[in-house]
């Protein structure tokens, strides 16, 4: 009972972040009468925020180096946007070459601020400020001011999704589409996204049990069985319904695999690699860190190098949601991302905070943007919200914080 | 108005889990010194934080009386206001403001919120003179050293119009020179003002030299307090800290001394700062395995950027000389290739530069050893808390858990898991740099039979320490370093304190 009652109390701010979720989902669904969460709504959530979760995933790496920001993202967003235009319309490059040299221009303009941030030691605010004004101004002057339209395979990745196996096969057997009344009830289930679903959430409790077992044999310590089956049956749970819900609309977007794969790929890289716990030590204290063998400059060329790369991601995903390339794209990107990573529970100091975190803080400004703008609130309006809930989620983290070194 | 100038009656704080002070009762008595002694986390810091109002009342049960009144301080501004001014280990100076400024800093000499210069700069001198603080009072705080800026610390305090001053660990950075300043200047302001004192402080021969009672706190309660004015012994104190009688401050080893395992040839460093300075100058040593070979010195002598520039040039210039281990040349170019050859150093500075504070236990003591718990690229954490246990029951790291994070431990618990860090590096050569800096006496064995277990592992031990007695209680052999020289070597079963002194002195004469 200790022994939950601790890794409950270790793990209390990513619980708490749920939470939040959670009710801002249940506030927006209620005050837009449910139509936060019909399926269609939720595509189009996730479509719309990709970029923030991109940018986020990235952003946190930074962050945690040392509460170190990239103020650039959202130009290099416009830069990348501006390549691809050029690659792909002006030049008539086949799309997915274009996306290639795009993404790698993305990489390019990070390993350029790793450079001056990691051995000339400019301090990242400085070369990111400058970044963010040097890229703006590149998108500039190659798109002349000019929208340039994109096609192919930038539209699918932007907006496509996954075709059905089995079209007009499964009927909505549990009837959520006449319980929610939708405007468009659906007639039948989208296969492909049930049977993705299924297959994730079976092969994550598989996975769960065996790593157990396995762990259990080789004398580790594991957690009780109780805990670990309710973990499970959890997101058993959560898995199926979300998949249930998309199936009811167009299927799985894309967009989300890509998404899920960037989740899994950092969260590993952040606490099963030795250049993730590095990253977590520098952060926690840079002198400490050096002195037992971590190279705090490699680090950060490399952590800026990354972000370039996932600007260049988040370019291409955006620019292909919006189908063109255009002079204004990318605009307050960087805000978003530094506000999803704080609001998910980031140091503003590092070596606090997890890819985990990023995620759901982007959702919660997702949900955020979506459920304010469906409910008519002006984009002024909705910025002011967002700086505040930016503002008391971090307050409240330094006030429990406080609390618990004081009592 | 009774003879005690400050009661604190049946005082109880508790943090969750914990009992930090249970029913403590401290009195002191006006214009005496009275000497707070305890081992680390005895309660010494919480009982002080109480007092000044750091833990508000309300946090905590029990009075306190204060020149007669009873205080309920909600914060640091309500104890320096009834007269209580705190001088905390940590020194808290502005580094680029100068010294007038620093006296003054939050208690700025105004008039309409303008500042007095006029008004500021002679009270300043004042309070230097009093204080005996030689420096012009434009001096920037960076500038000056640690013993100085100390002297700043208290005249800060002076300039407050304090009752009542406590200091916490003033010697515990600055070498026997300014100790000892820094001791008569407490005795005089004792004496000829009349300044009541409070001395937190683990070593027991200051305590004894100038405090008139000690009290003794063990496990968050008071054990007693002595009366000094007939000097009670080291011994005496040192029962009550620790509970038991200490009979041997050193456990005893009798050394396997093998091969030569480390040479350093003709080393030579430049200032980072200045590259024509040179802060090494040809030193060459050599290491056997399983001897303990002491660096003695004084502050400053250049030890620890000896060390430093040995473990992968983590200080230094134009670093030239030789490397030999197991016979055969070695280039360190950084950190990672020392680990990488068998070479840790602990460092001296264990807070700022030893752990990672918001990190746990285990995760301390795999950082600089991540390859040995790591398959392919995936950092085996299972493995990680298994390590962790193990050295946290070998080294009896006093925790709840090996999730508990290294920045709530005490200091003495710090070191073991810094220590554990880089046993588990497993080195063939350890440079400990002053590693038992501000840890109590029953710590301090330990850490001892740890170093002791380390050379009879075979390893070569190198320890850098200020405290002579330590030098002179576990090394095997010495050597001496002054201006960043080798400048005497000793079989430590021949050596005394007055010889290793004599030759520090001899050696900056004869310059």
């Amino acid at each position: 009972m200790n022994g939950i009652k601790a890794y409950i109390n270790r793990n209390m701010r990513q619980y708490g972040m749920i939470l939040a979720l959670v009710v801002i989902i249940i506030f927006f669904g209620i005050i837009t009468g449910g139509k936060l969460i019909w399926p269609r709504n939720l595509s189009m959530l996730v479509r719309q925020n990709a970029y923030v979760l991109i940018l986020a995933i990235g952003m946190m790496l930074c962050i945690l180096t040392g509460g170190n920001i990239d103020l650039s993202v959202g130009s290099l967003v416009a830069l990348v946007s501006a390549m691809s235009g050029l690659m792909a319309t002006t030049l008539g490059m086949p799309a997915w070459l274009a996306i290639i040299i795009s993404i790698m221009t993305g990489l390019l303009a990070g390993m350029w601020q790793g450079f001056w941030i990691a051995f000339v030691k400019v301090p990242p605010f400085i070369t990111t400020l400058a970044g963010m004004l040097v890229f703006r101004g590149l998108n500039n002057i190659i798109l002349n001011g000019k929208t340039l339209p994109l096609s192919g395979l930038y539209i699918t990745i932007g907006t496509g999704s996954v075709p059905d196996i089995a079209p007009n096969t499964v009927t909505d057997f549990l009837r959520i589409g006449d319980l929610l009344q939708l405007q468009n009830k659906p007639d039948f289930l989208n296969v492909t996204m049930l049977v993705v679903g299924l297959a994730l959430s079976v092969i994550y409790v598989l996975f769960t049990i065996f790593n157990r077992k396995s762990k259990q044999l080789r004398g580790y310590e594991v957690a009780s069985l109780g805990s670990v089956i309710g973990k499970a049956a959890a997101f058993f749970i959560v898995i199926n319904v979300f998949a249930y819900w998309l199936a009811m609309d167009e299927g799985l977007p894309i967009m989300l695999i890509l998404l899920a794969a960037l989740y899994a790929i950092y969260t590993f890289i952040a606490t099963k690699t030795i250049p993730g716990r590095h990253l977590y030590a520098m952060g926690g204290n840079i002198k400490a860190a050096e002195l037992s063998g971590v190279n705090t400059r490699k680090m950060m060329f490399l952590v800026y190098s990354n972000m370039g790369l996932l600007a260049g991601v988040a370019a291409v995903v955006t620019a292909g949601r919006m189908m063109a390339a255009s002079p204004n794209v990318g605009l307050n990107f960087e805000l978003d991302a530094i506000g999803a990573c704080f609001i998910g529970g980031a140091s503003a100091y590092g070596g606090i905070g997890t890819i985990w975190g990023a995620v759901v803080g982007a959702f919660i400004m997702g949900v955020m943007n979506n459920g304010m703008s469906m409910i008519g609130f002006d984009v002024f309006l909705q910025s002011v919200a967002k700086g505040l809930v930016v503002l008391l989620a971090v307050a409240f983290d330094m006030y429990s914080k406080s609390k618990s070194r004081l009592s | 108005m009774s003879e005690y100038i400050l009661e604190m009656e049946n005082i109880t704080k508790e943090f969750p889990g914990v009992t930090a002070l249970s029913n403590v009762t401290f009195k002191v008595k006006k214009g005496e010194i009275h000497a707070l002694v305890g081992e680390n986390g005895a309660g010494k810091s919480t009982l002080m934080n109480v007092l000044s109002g750091i833990y508000p009342h309300g946090s905590y049960t029990g009075d306190i009386i204060f020149m007669g009144t009873e205080c309920r301080f909600r914060n640091i501004r309500d104890s320096e206001a009834a007269g209580i001014a705190i001088i905390h280990q940590e020194l808290a100076l502005s580094p680029y403001m100068t010294i007038a400024e620093n006296i003054f800093l939050g208690n700025e000499r105004s008039k309409h919120g303008v500042i007095n210069w006029d008004e500021t700069n002679k009270e300043a001198i004042g309070l230097m003179k009093k204080v005996g603080l030689n420096e012009k009072y434009t001096a920037q705080i960076k500038n000056i050293g640690v013993g100085k800026q100390q002297l700043v610390e208290i005249a800060k305090a002076l300039s407050k119009n304090c009752e009542l001053l406590i200091l916490d660990e003033p010697t515990a950075a600055l070498n026997d020179e300014d100790s000892n300043h820094l001791l008569e200047l407490l005795q005089t302001l004792n004496k000829e003002h009349g300044m009541t004192c409070i001395l937190i402080s683990h070593k027991i021969h200051e305590v004894i030299k100038i405090a008139h009672s000690i009290t003794v706190l063990r496990d968050g309660k008071t054990i007693e307090t002595l009366d000094n004015t007939e000097h009670v012994s080291e011994g005496r104190i040192i029962k009550g800290m620790v509970g038991r009688e200490l009979t041997d401050r050193f456990p005893k080893h009798s050394a396997k001394i093998g091969d030569i395992g480390f040479e350093i040839k003709n080393w030579v460093v430049h200032d980072p700062l200045n590259e024509e300075k040179v802060v090494i100058n040809n030193v060459s040593m050599y290491f056997r395995k399983g001897e303990i070979v002491g660096l003695a010195g004084l502050m400053g002598a250049g030890r620890t950027e000896l060390a430093m520039s040995v473990f992968g040039r983590a200080y230094g210039k134009r670093i030239s000389g030789t490397l030999i281990k197991e016979g055969r040349e070695i280039t360190l170019h950084n950190i990672s290739q020392a680990i990488a050859n068998g070479i840790a150093y602990v460092t001296e500075d264990r807070k700022t530069a030893g752990l990672v504070h918001i990190q746990d236990i285990k995760k301390n003591i795999t950082l600089a050893n991540l390859k040995a718990i790591t398959r392919g690229f995936v950092v085996n954490e299972d493995e990680e808390i298994v390590v962790g246990k193990d050295y946290r029951e070998r080294l009896n790291i006093k925790s709840s858990s090996v999730f508990q994070k290294a920045g709530n431990l005490s200091g003495g618990n710090q070191q073991k898991v810094v220590l554990s860090k880089w046993i588990f590096a497993a080195p063939e050569v350890l440079i400990l740099d002053e590693p038992t800096r501000g840890i109590d006496v029953g710590a301090k064995y330990e850490i001892y039979k740890i170093i002791i277990q380390l050379a009879e592992a075979g390893k070569c031990v190198i320890m850098i320490s200020s405290e002579l007695p330590e030098i002179l209680g576990i090394t095997d052999r010495l050597y001496i370093i002054n201006e960043g020289r080798v400048v005497g070597e000793m079989n430590t079963s021949e050596a005394t304190q007055e010889d290793i002194m004599t030759t520090i002195i001899r050696s900056s004469a004869g310059r």
